[in-house]
This record gives structure tokens, sequence and C-alpha cells, in this order.
């Protein structure tokens, strides 16, 4: 029987590889992003979980929540990467210095 | 039976094609890798009862954020190789935060199925007899509508902002300007003259 810790280990360990991805791939921004969006689809995936086994509909709801903040940060996030490309023409993450932060 | 078997199925899949997202050398690969992550996710709710949110990560992540990266990665001209240059430097302390991070969380759900934290009470206990995709509406268009409002303000945010990040003037580009082209007489544009002959005119 699946219970709501099999779903959990999931969410962890796609979490986990989400975390790995953003440190490990530190020249490429655009598999930066894409790691970043792991993370969210594991959370949502938790989310989905909890609500499911509890009985609870707002687990559900919040998660629409998440893919919402999500895509949205999907879209900033490229054009963010387009426009630094354009600029400066890599996507390095190594040397962005530009403003000396 | 075959709810376990297609659990192990659709979580295998989806934690091969997350290492595969991250680690793959191309980056078209990567998002392909990704599609395939999101669509087994989405088996993976559906499993638990949540067909709305399992169609919903379809639609917009394999629908449109993972068109919106590959349009992205095949718009770029980049080096494919160079980016690969750092991952062995720094695959050993992302290994590390990981599995630290993953060990806790796997810490966190022993300490939580051993004693069981009882709830207060359900906020919106699911209904028995609605099917899911109504009894969510039902939720969000009354409990949550000014949420769901926001939700739609972030996107508009987001849409706005991409578009001003991204957009350009091209300078020395020639545009059509109506209000000028209607505003022109003829009078204004045309000049009768006489030259004299073999003598021309000056413009």
């Amino acid at each position: 029987m699946i219970g709501l810790g099999h779903y959990l280990v999931v969410g962890a360990i796609l979490f986990a590889l989400g975390v790995f991805g953003i440190i490990a791939n530190r020249k490429n921004l655009i598999v930066m992003l894409m790691a970043i969006e792991l993370i969210l689809l594991a959370v949502n995936l938790n989310f989905v979980a909890f609500s499911g086994y509890l009985h609870d509909l707002v687990g559900q709801v919040f998660a629409m929540f998440v893919l919402t903040v999500a895509a949205g940060e999907a879209a900033i996030g490229l054009a963010i990467l387009v426009i630094y490309f354009r600029s400066r023409g890599t996507i390095s993450v190594d040397d962005v210095n530009r403003m000396k932060g | 039976m075959i709810q376990a078997l297609a659990f192990y199925l659709f979580a295998t899949i989806v934690i091969v094609s997350a290492a595969l997202t991250i680690t793959a050398r191309n980056p078209v690969h990567a998002v392909l890798w990704l599609i395939l992550a999101f669509f087994n996710a989405a088996g993976l709710m559906v499993l638990v009862g949540a067909e709305f949110i399992a169609m919903l990560l379809v639609i917009v992540y394999v629908g449109a954020v993972a068109v919106l990266f590959l349009f992205v990665v095949m718009m770029l001209n980049i080096d494919f190789a160079e980016l690969r240059a750092g991952f062995v430097r720094y695959a050993a302390l992302g290994a590390v935060l990981a599995i630290g991070l993953a060990a806790e969380i796997m810490v966190a759900f022993g300490a939580w199925s051993a004693g069981k934290i009882e709830l207060a009470r359900r906020a919106a206990p699911t209904p028995e007899t609605v099917p899911n995709i109504e009894a969510i509406g039902m939720l969000l268009y009354t409990r949550y509508l000014f949420v769901f409002e926001g939700a739609g303000l972030v996107l508009l945010v987001a849409m706005i902002g991409a578009i001003v990040l991204t957009h350009r003037d091209r300078t020395g580009s020639r545009k059509q300007n109506i209000a000028r082209q209607n505003a022109r007489r003829p009078q204004d544009a045309t000049r009768n003259t006489q030259p004299t002959v073999g003598g021309g005119i000056d413009l």
C-alpha cells in the first residue's frame, strides 16, 4: 500500500536533486532555472500528497498558486537571461559582477 | 497492486528524468527531460486524486513553461561546451548540500509519522460526492477569491515585466508615423517651379 511517506520521499529526493542542480550548474543559468522548477515541482508534489491523504482541499488550491508563481518566475527569469546574454554574450553565473554587489 | 506498480513506475521515472535534467550536456535535452519529469509528476498527482492540479501541471508546465525554455535555449547562440566547465568542481559541494537537505527532510517525515500531530480541524475537507474540479472551483471562487485575483495580478506583473525587460528600441529603423502622414497637405509637400532652360532648380 502506498502511503503518504512514499510521496514525501519522492518529493524530498526531487527537492535535493533541484538543490544539487543549482549548485553544480554554475555556468549555465538556463539549467539553474530548470532546477528551480524542479524544486517547485517537489513542493507541489508534497502539497498535493498531503492534500490527498489528509482529505483537505486547501493543499491543492495552494499548489495552484505555487504553480502561478513558478510560471511568473520562469517568465521573468528567462527575460533577465535574454537581456543578460544580449549584453554580455554569456550565461555564466560566475561572472555576474556588473553591479559589484 | 496496480496502484503500487503505477506509483513506483511514475516515481522512478520522475527521479531519473530529474537527475538527467540537471546533468544533461545539451540544454535542449535538459528541457526534454524536464518535460518527462513533469508528465510523470502529473501521473503521481492523479494517483492521489488531484486530477485538476495534474492537468494544470501538464498544461502550464509542459505547454507553456517548457516551450518558453525551449524557445530561449534555441534563440540564444550558446557555446555548450564551456557551460559544463565548472560541473565537477561544484558537484561535491552540491552533493553534500543536497544529501544533507534530503536527510533533514526524511528526519522530519520520520518524526511526523512516529507521533502524529493532531490538527485542530481541516480547513476545507474534501467533499465525497463532488468531483475534484468542482470542489476546487467552489473553494477557489468563494473563500480564496481575493488570493485568486492576486495570482492573476502576479501573472500580469510577470507578463508586463518580461515585455519591459526584453523590449528594445532599434535605433535607426524608420517607423511609420500615421499622425504625420495624415497631417501632410499637398500644398506643403509639392512646389511648382518654372526653371529656365538649362538652369535647373535648387532643391
